[in-house]
């Protein structure tokens, strides 16, 4: 019966997430000083790890794209009513299929060919990934958080199999398959700014990134323009209200869970394609977790996931700046942040806004 | 007992009662005085603070500031623990029991004498036996609440709240789910009690219940009192009109027509259906809609009505039966999908505009597409500009205020959405429509204006089939009357043949018989 607290929408989408951000910078920074650092020279150098120079910025850049790869894929989910916890297996299987596709023809096609058919496998490997959860969910009843959990687990366990037994480089003490021909090398930032011209630091930052930008735009087209983002989010929100309006939810959930892996599993061309050149074990390294994390930060919404993936790639980037800088500071301080960001920022996003209403109230009584 | 009660200090007095939530202006400056050993009706449209009221003298709310004397005494209550110290019983719309234990054990929940249950529970027993005896309450103490048809849960509820010491009693539309029959039952015990000096708090928006139990009348409007009456002072239509703030007529006109009906529209034989525990919960129903008539299906709630209409709209595939609609024919192996129901002009209103007829985080545009989304992407991309456009029309053409199609659905009151999902689904003129409990949660105002658009579309060749558990509604609408009881069809009516009575003793469950 009481009311929700009512805050202007300037408010609810920038203030808030401010405010909670800067909430768990301060907190992290008692904890810094507590550990024996000093909190503004941290600061400092984790901000100019992260954007201070031209390095550092793509650094960002190229942790970002692989955030926004599973956080838009967990989003896509979760407006269907679906809780995806397998970015992580799904981006696995889209680098498998990435890897599968360059080992089989980049000796003999050609690279305008090539990427494209390997962004295409990427996306279907990962998209088959999900598809198993979502049809247990959808006609068997099973739910969705659990089996793409396990799904996680076999992702790992086949790709390991695969490279161990299968893939594996003759001759080649690691699990590692042999290096792909250069034709499925997606072009580096660097490269491309030189075809141009411009004079760029060599990162990994790959064109992957506006592979990641389109991603945004289609997800935000998909979602919130089209009829089958309609009747997504309808299925999401109620699904009886989805069936009484002639939907039928059991594919629309197949097809959010589709394009959420399909999201997911190019996370393995920004990596395989982009960076490594060949297939290796653990080039997901937990983005896929992360990415729920990010798509909870930034709202669920394409421009809000690019937002909260920035700021991840940031912390990312910054937090090994400044473990190298600093004698002594662990990697695990800055995953303390993320924890603390994550906290602030994601499930205690709403506590602070009883606090800012009454300020905006008051503010607002104040001024007449 | 007036006149021992008259010198007495009031069993409530409220005073300057203020209470806001943000914007909301829930009880500005109320002022309750409840005498004791009376029935006190509290009366109000939706939204209008008679529950804000309640719950703070039952302790769920805290005023904002005013002043609580309970029998005369100040009070301060800070909890539903202090109300039941004081003697505040409370009977919620919605029974707070546990469905799992027994009715006694459901008493004792939270009340126990001591840790030692056995004990506990003979002594509780012997209390409630006296009780039961002196009140007249009669309950089955060892069935599971779950057994007990909801006449006697209702029981159940005022014995508990009664076991705890009330001596006020707070019953919140306590007749929204009882058969006529049960209502008389109820209104027979209530009496009793306030022979015996109970005070009763009725909150109810049935006016018909407020003149024939009450003593007293406290009406509410938009936070505030707006009339404080002796019963014998007021009548029904004064009641409304204080309710509403302008004159309203609700029910039959005097000397409505009789409509006769047209063409056959919808033809349904044999519907069954079976739910996940294989209980049969239609059970051969078989039911014809004419054009230009209003059909109406009433029964108590959870006799199988919901389901029917799952059924007829396509939610719902029946374990047998057909359907003929225009010139299609459906079995219970090819049924048809709410798509094709719409296609064929067959509209459907359904009973929870929240959990179905709207989308509650949707904009209002998006909701007043919703089962149309076809129409509005042709090539797969939503026409947000027509979609805004026609959702504007709708708010304009039924009076859906405020007149944002930006607004978020959930952001409008109850008869507001109803008038914006009976827009979407009236507008296009079907054949057939349907309707699950038109004015549900919707407040007097709206309700006239909902009913008036039913008959329009009747008057203009439509059938209307109106499911509502409120017989008012069913009396005031239908051309003819289905009476539903356990999943069959326990009786039809022609409009001028029906009576409460009649229709009461079909609604439980008592054959065609009833009728004569």
């Amino acid at each position: 019966m009481s009311q929700p607290i009512e805050l202007p929408r300037w408010i609810d989408v920038a203030v808030l997430p401010a405010f909670n951000l800067a909430l768990a910078l301060l907190v992290a920074g008692v904890v810094v000083t507590f550990v024996g650092f000093n909190p503004a020279q941290v600061m400092t150098l984790l901000v100019k790890g992260a954007f201070g120079s031209a390095t550092g910025l793509s650094y960002t850049a190229y942790y970002a794209t692989t955030f926004v790869f599973t956080g838009l894929a967990v989003a896509v989910a979760f407006h269907g009513g679906l809780f995806n916890i397998g970015a992580e297996g799904q981006a696995m299987m889209g680098g498998l299929g990435a890897g599968l596709a360059a080992l089989a023809w980049s000796a003999a096609l050609p690279a305008w060919l090539m990427l494209p058919l390997m962004v295409l496998a990427a996306a279907l490997f990962g998209m088959a990934w999900a598809a198993v959860p979502a049809a247990l969910q959808a006609y068997r009843g099973s739910h969705v958080v659990i089996t793409t959990i396990m799904f996680n687990f076999i992702a790992s366990a086949l790709l390991g199999y695969l490279l161990v037994n299968t893939l594996k480089e003759p001759g080649n003490m690691t699990p590692e398959s042999r290096a792909f021909a250069a034709s499925a090398h997606l072009p580096g930032v660097h490269e491309a700014l030189g075809w141009l011209g411009i004079e760029w630091p060599k990162t990994p930052l790959n064109l992957s990134v506006l592979l990641a930008i389109a991603a945004a735009v289609l997800v935000y087209l998909g979602l919130w323009k089209s009829q089958a983002g309609y009747a997504v989010r309808a299925v999401g929100f109620a699904p009886e209200a989805a069936l009484y309006a002639g939907m039928r939810p059991k594919r629309l959930v197949m097809m959010a869970m589709a394009a959420s892996g399909a999201l997911a599993g190019l996370v393995g061309i920004n990596e395989i394609a982009g960076v490594h050149g060949r297939l290796l074990p653990d080039f997901v390294a937990g983005a896929g977790f992360a990415g729920i994390a990010v798509s909870l930060i930034g709202r669920n919404h394409p421009v809000g996931i690019v937002l909260a993936a920035i700021l991840f790639g940031a912390l990312y980037q910054g937090g090994a700046e400044l473990a190298f800088e600093i004698n002594g500071f662990s990697r695990d301080m800055v995953f303390m942040l993320q924890g603390l960001i994550v906290l602030f920022a994601g499930a205690m996003a709403q506590v602070a806004a009883p606090m800012l209403a009454r300020a905006w109230k008051a503010i607002g009584a104040r001024r007449g | 007992m007036p006149a021992a009660a008259a010198a007495a200090a009031p069993a409530v007095a409220m005073r300057h009662i203020e209470k806001r939530f943000g914007a909301v202006h829930a009880n500005r400056d109320v002022h309750l005085t409840v005498m004791p050993g009376t029935v006190h009706g509290i009366v109000g449209e939706n939204g209008a603070g008679k529950s804000t009221l309640m719950s703070i003298l039952y302790g769920f709310y805290q005023a904002d500031s005013g002043e609580i004397a309970i029998e005369g005494r100040p009070a301060k209550i800070p909890g539903s623990r202090e109300a039941i110290a004081l003697g505040i019983g409370m009977v919620h719309q919605h029974f707070m029991l546990v469905d799992t234990l027994s009715a006694l054990d459901n008493v004792m929940l939270g009340a126990e004498p001591g840790w030692r249950l056995l004990r506990a529970r003979a002594e509780v027993r012997a209390k409630l036996d006296v009780l039961m005896h002196d009140t007249g309450l009669v309950v089955e103490l060892d069935a599971l609440v779950a057994d007990l048809p909801v006449g006697e849960r209702q029981r159940l509820e005022i014995l508990k709240a009664l076991y705890r010491g009330a001596r006020i009693l707070i019953l919140d539309e306590p007749t929204a789910v009882l058969t006529p029959q049960e209502t008389d039952a109820l209104f027979v015990t209530l009496r009793g009690l306030r022979a015996r000096g109970t005070t009763i708090l009725l909150i109810t928006h049935k006016l018909k219940e407020i003149m024939a139990l009450c003593d007293a009348v406290t009406v509410m409007r938009q936070g505030a009192v707006v009339l404080d009456s002796a019963i014998a002072d007021t009548s029904i239509d004064g009641l409304a009109e204080a309710m509403v703030g302008r004159r309203v007529q609700l029910g039959r006109e005097a000397g409505a027509v009789v409509h006769t009906a047209g063409p056959l529209l919808l033809s349904a034989r044999g519907l069954q259906w079976r739910d996940a525990l294989g209980v049969l919960r239609l059970d051969g129903i078989s039911l014809d809609l004419r054009a230009g008539e209003i059909v109406g299906i009433a029964g108590v709630s959870g006799n199988g009505q919901s389901e029917l209409l799952d059924v007829l709209s396509g939610m719902l595939a029946p374990a047998a039966g057909t359907l003929v609609l225009g010139d299609k024919t459906f079995t219970h192996g090819r049924w048809l999908d709410t798509a094709t129901a719409r296609e064929l002009g067959l509209a459907h209103v359904p009973e929870d505009r929240h959990k179905r007829g709207l989308v509650l985080p949707f904009a209002a545009w998006e909701s007043a597409a919703l089962g149309y989304q076809r129409r509005y992407s042709p090539r797969g991309w939503m026409q947000q500009r027509s979609m805004r456009d026609d959702c504007a029309q709708m708010m304009e053409r039924y009076d859906v205020r405020p007149r944002n199609p930006a607004l978020r659905s959930s952001k409008f009151s109850g008869g507001n959405q109803q008038k914006l999902v009976l827009a979407r689904e009236a507008l296009p003129a079907p054949k057939v429509l349907l309707v699950g409990q038109p004015t549900r949660g919707v407040d007097i105002g709206a309700i006239e204006f909902i009913h008036g658009r039913l008959r329009a579309m009747r008057d203009a060749g439509g059938a209307v089939l109106v499911v509502s558990s409120e017989l008012d509604e069913i009396l005031a609408l239908s051309d003819r009357v289905i009476v539903m009881n356990a999943g069959r069809i326990s009786g039809e009516l022609p409009i001028d043949a029906c009576s409460e009575n009649a229709l009461g003793c079909l609604m439980g469950g008592a054959e065609v018989a009833a009728a004569a």
